[in-house]
């Protein structure tokens, strides 16, 4: 049936919602993203064993042959637990670049859970421009020597790989002269400064100083890196909305419970009107985000880039700004406890916050969605 | 009507300016200025540098020590000091406990707390909020039972902003079992060293510690620290809760925040352009400004009223609502305008003295945290909620 989740994906949804209900009460995710690391590596063993990590790949490279809209489910399902294992950024982003450039040779281990990735997409001056690379890398004797800085690149304190986007032509902001590249994170001149994020992950600064690579470090193409990275980063970007989705289901589930349990004037919240239509906007809003969501994945899913953008900016632009809303209702209506950190409502507000900004916030997207439509409108 | 401020009103806004560029220090001004973390000591300084100038209790008479000054001296003073980085004085003592002494307590009172207020001896904080009553405030059942000479005090109080720093607790008991739950309660001034008082710690989502639950345990108090009579605390609590008036509005301290968002989005780059210069950015900063412009004429006009002698009632429901929301909108403009910046999280950087490099550009760290802190200024000092109910039965008339 169109426009409904066929049974393995059901089935896929269930596992994963069972995981979280099961295995990620709150206290756990709190005591996890405190730690050292700041994930589980038992349970990234059980990803694998779940095949959830070879989910969105091909049959050929080894995967499952699943695609985004698998992988929005898994990341939807896990929002609901606010899980802090990076399986948006090695699975999704950086297994979805080396898919694309058919790199088996590093995927493999990324399905069987031993490799973890990170892509430096941003800059410190970039804001959400993926073309404006600063970084470069110039050709010596066969190798590559990089040199730049990647901003706020998420994962990076776990991973064995980073993901380079560097320039080996163009301007600063031109799409073309753009390359990739696999860089070992311990690779002399990689220098890394790792911190905590504000919803509890990982992420550092990255500075490359003369970072030498061999040619098989490319990914895809040189010069040509850029159409690469703008659909793995669109499909990232549909299944972060899924994440969306997931978050606000679960800050809408523990708003009407609390609603429903607590009480004043002698009678539960839920009782009073105005919090009862306040109540159903953010029911409204969950609800469109997860149809938005839907329609993202699905088109990032197909073969059409120019649908899967337009889909995909829509979608971000409407998760991000019903995201904002959502949060502030909950916290809201929760009210002094909402704003306390033992509160499992104040960490999915940071969440839901946080997510707002990556690929690309409300204005970024609206206003790429509203250039794709310009576009259209001219070509017909 | 006319948009001037006298020429008198505005020589003093120069001394105010003059006092404050001269006297504040400047690692206060600093730590204010970044939204780094302020101490104790911090407030206590600086008022102890305005009492030093006979400027202590602004918003009180001569007869208490206050400085006379009109209610538009006021809002300048408040407006002024927000914009120029002063700690926001610590309205416990001086706008809650203090005017409710002057108003309805004993000499022995008045002369027992009155000066320390004023010269940042003593710190107060507000035992009024428990678990089971917030918004629905009077259903609280902290309670005091008589004993001889004293109370003993049961029960517990939340959301008690400092009251890890404080001296003493103004708390709303229960007295009396009365049908009506308004009546039978009494307001009571507790020593914070008196055994059977613990205060935990709440601490918020972006890790700040400012709220704490105040556990009492048969406390005991004496009789004569309850003001006014007992089982008529109500009266004292609205007095107080519609006593914020104006200040409430902490216009200054959003002036200054909007300047910080305009410098920012100035410095920060988007497409090759400073971000002010993006359309969409720039209609935000200037939504801001004139939901500014709007607050700012609205209070100037209740303030008009004020120093004609009248009584604000409802508007101070609407400058609280609309007070607030331009302040949590601008701290939300302040993070968005930092883009990937606002994810690191580094509390280190939030001290002042960190000497470290900072991730990023040096102002960004704070942002995101104070964004998250500021969630509680639409649900403090009587919910958005509760206030809309006012200005709703005042216009509805119910």
């Amino acid at each position: 049936m169109a426009f409904a989740l066929t049974d393995e994906q059901k089935l896929l949804k269930e596992s994963v919602d069972r995981f979280v209900e099961r295995d990620y009460d709150f206290e756990f995710r709190t005591r996890l993203a405190g730690s050292e690391d700041g994930w589980s590596a038992r349970n990234w063993s059980r990803f694998a064993e779940l095949g959830w990590l070879g989910v969105p790949f091909s049959e050929e490279l080894g995967g499952y042959g699943g695609g985004p809209v698998e992988a929005g489910l898994i990341v939807e399902g896990l929002g609901k637990g606010l899980a802090v294992e990076p399986y948006l950024w090695t699975v999704i982003l950086g297994g979805g670049l080396l898919a694309r450039a058919g790199r088996i040779d590093v995927l493999e281990g990324v399905m069987g859970g031993s490799v973890q990735l990170a892509t430096g997409f941003a800059e410190p001056g970039s804001r959400y421009t993926l073309s404006n690379v600063a970084t470069s890398a110039a050709q010596n004797d066969g190798d590559w020597l990089i040199t730049g800085q990647k901003a706020v690149v998420f994962n990076a304190p776990s991973a064995d790989y980073l993901i380079v986007p560097a320039r080996t032509g163009g301007g600063q902001t031109e799409a073309v002269g753009i390359t990739l590249f696999l860089v070992p994170a311990d690779a002399k001149g990689v220098e890394m400064r790792g911190y905590r994020t504000m919803d509890g992950s990982r992420a550092a600064e990255i500075t490359l100083s003369g970072v030498k690579v061999g040619g098989g470090a490319v990914i895809g193409d040189v010069d040509n890196g850029m159409t690469l990275l703008e659909q793995a980063i669109d499909t990232a970007t549909a299944v972060v909305c899924c994440e969306a989705a997931g978050v606000m289901q679960a800050l809408v589930v523990q708003t009407q419970n609390y609603l429903k349990t607590r009480k004043q004037f002698g009678v539960p919240l839920s009782t009073f009107q105005v919090l009862q239509h306040r109540m159903a906007e953010m029911f409204i809003h969950k609800e469109q985000t997860q149809s938005m969501a839907y329609m993202a994945v699905v088109r990032a899913a197909g073969d059409d880039a120019h649908e899967a953008a337009k889909a995909v900016s829509a979608a971000k632009a409407y998760a991000g700004e019903k995201g904002r809303l959502v949060g502030q209702e909950a916290i809201q209506m929760h009210g002094g406890m909402g704003i306390t950190r033992e509160m499992p409502v104040s960490s999915y507000f940071k969440r839901i916050t946080m997510i707002e900004t990556l690929f690309g916030n409300v204005d970024h997207h609206l206003d790429r969605f509203a250039d794709i439509s310009a576009a259209e409108r001219a070509g017909a | 009507m006319d948009l001037a401020i006298s020429p008198q009103d505005e020589a003093f806004r120069q001394v105010v300016i003059d006092f404050i560029e001269n006297n504040l220090p400047s690692d206060t001004r600093e730590k204010v200025r970044r939204g780094l973390k302020l101490d104790k000591d911090d407030h206590v300084n600086w008022h102890k540098i305005l009492h030093a100038n006979g400027w202590g209790a602004p918003n009180w008479t001569p007869e208490f020590g206050g400085p006379d000054w009109t209610p538009m001296q006021r809002h300048i003073f408040e407006e002024e000091t927000g914009r120029h980085h002063c700690p926001r004085l610590r309205p416990f003592g001086l706008k809650m406990v203090g005017p409710v002494i002057q108003a309805f307590g004993s000499d022995e009172q008045k002369s027992e707390h009155l000066p320390k207020i004023i010269n940042s001896e003593v710190q107060w904080c507000q035992g009024y909020s428990e678990p089971d009553s917030g918004s629905d405030l009077a259903s609280l059942k902290t309670r005091a039972v008589r004993d001889g000479d004293n109370y003993i005090v049961n029960g517990q109080k939340t959301w008690t902003t400092e009251a890890h720093w404080s001296d003493w607790i103004f708390c709303l008991v229960r007295t009396g079992e009365t049908v009506k739950k308004q009546e039978g309660i009494s307001f009571l001034l507790i020593d914070m060293k008196t055994p059977g008082i613990t205060v935990k710690p709440i601490i918020t989502m972006e890790g700040g510690h400012e709220v704490n639950e105040v556990f009492l345990d048969d406390v005991v108090v004496p009789v004569s620290n309850r003001v006014g009579e007992e089982n008529k605390g109500w009266t004292i609590a609205k007095f107080l809760l519609s006593h914020e008036r104006t200040s409430i509005a902490e216009i200054g301290r959003s002036k200054s925040q909007l300047e910080k968002l305009k410098e920012i989005a100035s410095a920060e780059q988007n497409n090759d352009a400073p971000l002010i210069e993006d359309r969409r950015f720039r209609d935000k900063i200037a939504r801001a400004e004139l939901d500014l412009m709007a607050l700012d004429m609205s209070l100037m006009r209740i303030v008009a009223a004020e120093s004609g002698g009248r009584q604000i009632g409802p508007e101070a429901s609407l400058l609280k609502i609309r007070a607030t929301e331009l302040q949590q909108k601008l701290t939300e403009l302040l993070m968005e305008a930092i883009g990937y910046y606002s994810h690191p999280d580094i509390p280190e950087a939030r001290e002042f003295g960190w000497n470290e490099p900072p991730v990023g550009p040096d102002y960004a760290s704070s942002l995101s945290p104070i964004y998250f802190n500021w969630r509680k200024s639409s649900i403090y000092g009587g919910s958005n909620e509760v206030q809309r109910g006012i200005i709703a039965k005042m216009v509805l008339g119910f």
